[in-house]
């Protein structure tokens, strides 16, 4: 029977990691994801969980000793933030064009500088384009149970690439919340031992990390291309399979109130549950406003997407990450480039807000959508506007 | 610890090499590279079973241009600067494996391979941390003295006065202007169990130390001498030449550090510097000051070495290294 319990949303992530058999865990400390390894070094060295725990000397060794645990077959877990995540950088491409299924929590934190520990989604905006599935959690539910599909999704021979879980840092990482933590027999019903396509063994020796001149380099780019976009009927797969033994649902795009919605929030992470409740203010005073939330933001579901915002006429993007010098964030340029070329398309309003862990509240939200409708029925033209700023 | 471990340890002789080839030839080296031959015998010297994996450098892409690979054994490679930390990966990985019976026991050497600036330079941190954590493997820096593969500019561990494409031989600064990074005393302040520097002049000391290295649980490091035709202006007949006289000038003294204790294979009638320098054209606008300068460093790190086997290994003062092995 699953136990429900009252705890901190990165202790839940330590327990589905035990819960998921780790092999190897590789751990450096960054705020605000050290709550996760603290715990997880807890269970190893009080033998309630097999597994080696490597402290190394910084993120980058991290996941470098992770990209070789998992190349001889271990299932892999680290964690990071922010600044850790970017000092990764270089081997987060690396470890997709190796195939390797290393799940990662990336617990968001805005990028220095100025230095920051509070959340934005800047961190693993700038990991946008590096290979892996990448998925948000909304709540602490989520985040346990995205972290054990996630060994499922990237251990998935058609997947075989390495999957990053993604919750807000301190407004997520760090309340305590309810969480219906599951059982060992359960999780092993749903979450079976790695086995690897291809691993380091000297029986069968095969070289990983070849030299790849132009003539084969787009070839393999191709392949990984293929195998990301392929993953989403991997991902979908698992959660339908996880719907089907624990009864929680799981999509790529979720909808909240969009029946008859003129006007839709379109958001990612935990501040959804906020804008939720913006959503239910503005019904309360006969608004048809909705909202989605992007799960599921690589692959990007396109088809999902565009089903979730059918019959819209206003969508109004929050981004918590700017892309300086271009046209505001990374989901308002996903979400414009999803809609260009269909005939009729909603009036799209980017806002960027929440960064470096300014507070997101329900009027922030309120806001946001009467600006977007105003904005909407002027037809203004413009590429993006910062919430919040204090211009004195 | 470490005679424990040594128990059946058999130095190799010519007549025992041991015939398997971890690095088949057809590889895409330069004439006459003396890093390769460094590398193919470490290899041959640790032996199989064995996970190599290799920092990004002329090893890595002469060995790896897919589909081809000169490597028969597992090989990895993933960046410039982490080789120890993916060997940490690969050793903890197979041990935790194996305790938990998913692969079957059995003892592996895992062993990494970088270049000096893999190693002294962008790789200094991660193997730091690799050593100061207690992996058990073999890390080996083949040191050609300068980023090579990048086209032969200076590294910490290039040595003093030596002309590279980012220290040129000037007409105000000639060449570079610091004295060489000591790696091996780097590494023994980590206090591993194993740090050896070698030369492959002197093949079977090499191969000796490399597998010491391997059979000595927990980190050890090795230190090979590498010469470099291409960078280092010399023919690619002389790489052994160059290799052989570097140990006999004593700018590369052939020394191991046990648990602590120093051994130095002892050379106290060292040929004059200039000898080794006067083939290199790397060393071509040295001045009669800077050779002197450099002599006499070069006579006091010897010296220093001598005192630091004195403190910590007396027996091991008076003795002489045996004649051994023709070298090339």
């Amino acid at each position: 029977m699953a136990r429900r319990v009252g705890m901190e949303v990165s202790i839940a992530i330590s327990e589905a990691v035990k819960l998921a058999n780790v092999d190897v865990i590789s751990a450096y400390p960054i705020t605000p994801q050290t709550h996760i390894v603290e715990h997880l070094s807890e269970f190893v060295n009080d033998g309630e969980l097999q597994s080696a725990f490597i402290p190394v000397e910084s993120e980058h060794s991290a996941l470098s000793a992770a990209v070789g645990s998992s190349a001889v077959g271990a299932r892999t877990f680290t964690a990071t933030s922010s600044q850790g995540l970017a000092l990764m950088h270089e081997i987060m491409f690396v470890a997709s064009s190796l195939r390797l299924p290393i799940v990662m929590s990336v617990v968001n934190r805005a990028l220095s500088g100025p230095i920051n520990i509070w959340n934005d989604l800047s961190d693993i905006m700038a990991e946008r384009d590096c290979g892996w599935v990448q998925l948000f959690a909304i709540n602490g539910q989520e985040a346990f149970d995205l972290t054990l599909q996630a060994f499922k999704i990237a251990e998935d021979p058609r997947v075989l690439l390495p999957v990053a879980v993604n919750l807000d840092g301190f407004i997520l990482s760090h309340v305590i919340e309810p969480i219906e933590l599951l059982e060992q027999q359960e999780v092993d019903q749903f979450l079976t031992p790695f086995k690897p396509v291809l691993r380091l063994d000297p029986d069968k020796p095969v070289s990983l990390g070849a030299f790849g001149s132009p003539d084969v380099y787009i070839e393999v780019k191709k392949q990984i291309e293929e195998a990301l976009i392929g993953s989403q009927k991997v991902v979908t797969e698992v959660w339908k399979d996880f719907n089907r033994l624990f009864g929680r649902n799981y999509k790529p795009v979720e909808s909240y109130k969009t029946k008859d919605a003129e006007t839709l929030l379109i958001t990612m992470g935990s501040i959804s549950e906020t804008a939720m409740m913006a959503v239910d203010a503005l019904r309360e005073k006969g608004q048809k406003v909705g909202l989605i939330h992007i799960r599921l933001w690589r692959p990007f579901p396109f088809k999902e997407f565009l089903q979730a915002i059918k019959g819209a006429k206003v969508l109004a993007v929050l981004d918590r990450a700017l892309v300086p010098g271009g046209v505001g964030g990374p989901v308002g340029l996903e979400v414009k480039s999803a809609l260009y070329g269909k005939d009729t398309r909603p009036y799209v309003a980017e806002f960027v807000a929440g960064l470096g862990g300014r507070d997101l509240t329900v009027e922030t939200f309120i806001e946001v959508v009467e600006k977007a409708e105003r904005y909407a029925q002027k037809q203004k033209d413009f590429q993006y506007e910062l919430i919040g700023v204090r211009e004195k | 610890m470490i005679a424990q471990d040594l128990k059946e340890f058999k130095k190799f002789t010519p007549k025992t090499l041991p015939r398997e080839e971890p690095l088949v030839s057809g590889h895409r080296a330069c004439q006459g590279c003396g890093e390769v031959l460094a590398l193919r015998l470490v290899a041959k010297a640790i032996g199989t079973p064995m996970i190599a994996v290799s920092a990004t450098g002329c090893m890595e892409i002469i060995s790896s241009p897919f589909p081809q690979t000169a490597w028969d054994v597992p090989w990895l490679h993933v960046a410039f600067e982490n080789a120890a930390a993916v060997a940490s990966g690969v050793e903890a990985g197979l041990k935790i494996l194996m305790e938990k019976k998913k692969i079957p026991e059995k003892s592996i050497n895992v062993v990494a391979f970088a270049g000096d600036g893999g190693t002294a330079d962008i790789g200094l941190q991660a193997l730091s941390g690799a050593m100061e954590r207690g992996h058990n493997f073999v890390y080996v820096c083949l040191d050609n003295e300068a980023y090579m593969n990048t086209g032969i500019q200076r590294s910490s561990s290039t040595p003093f006065g030596a002309m590279t494409t980012t220290s040129p031989a000037g007409k105000l600064i000639p060449g570079q202007t610091t004295w060489k990074k000591n790696m091996p005393a780097i590494m023994a302040a980590h206090n591993i169990p194993y740090v050896a520097t070698a030369s492959p002049a002197f093949y079977l000391d090499l191969m000796n130390k490399a597998k010491k290295a391997s059979l000595i649980k927990g980190p050890a490091y090795l230190h090979v001498y590498a010469s470099c035709p291409t960078g280092w202006r010399h023919g690619s007949d002389l790489a052994i030449e160059v290799s052989r006289k570097v140990v006999e000038t004593n700018i590369f003294p052939l020394y191991e550090i046990e648990e602590g204790r120093y051994t130095v294979r002892k050379n106290n009638n060292p040929k004059p510097v200039e000898e080794y320098f006067k083939q290199q054209r790397r060393f071509a606008h040295l001045t009669p000051d800077m050779l002197k300068f450099i002599q006499d460093r070069v006579d006091r790190d010897y010296q220093r070495l001598l005192q630091m086997e004195a403190l910590t290994n007396p027996a091991a003062v008076k003795k002489e290294e045996p004649k051994e092995e023709a070298t090339g």
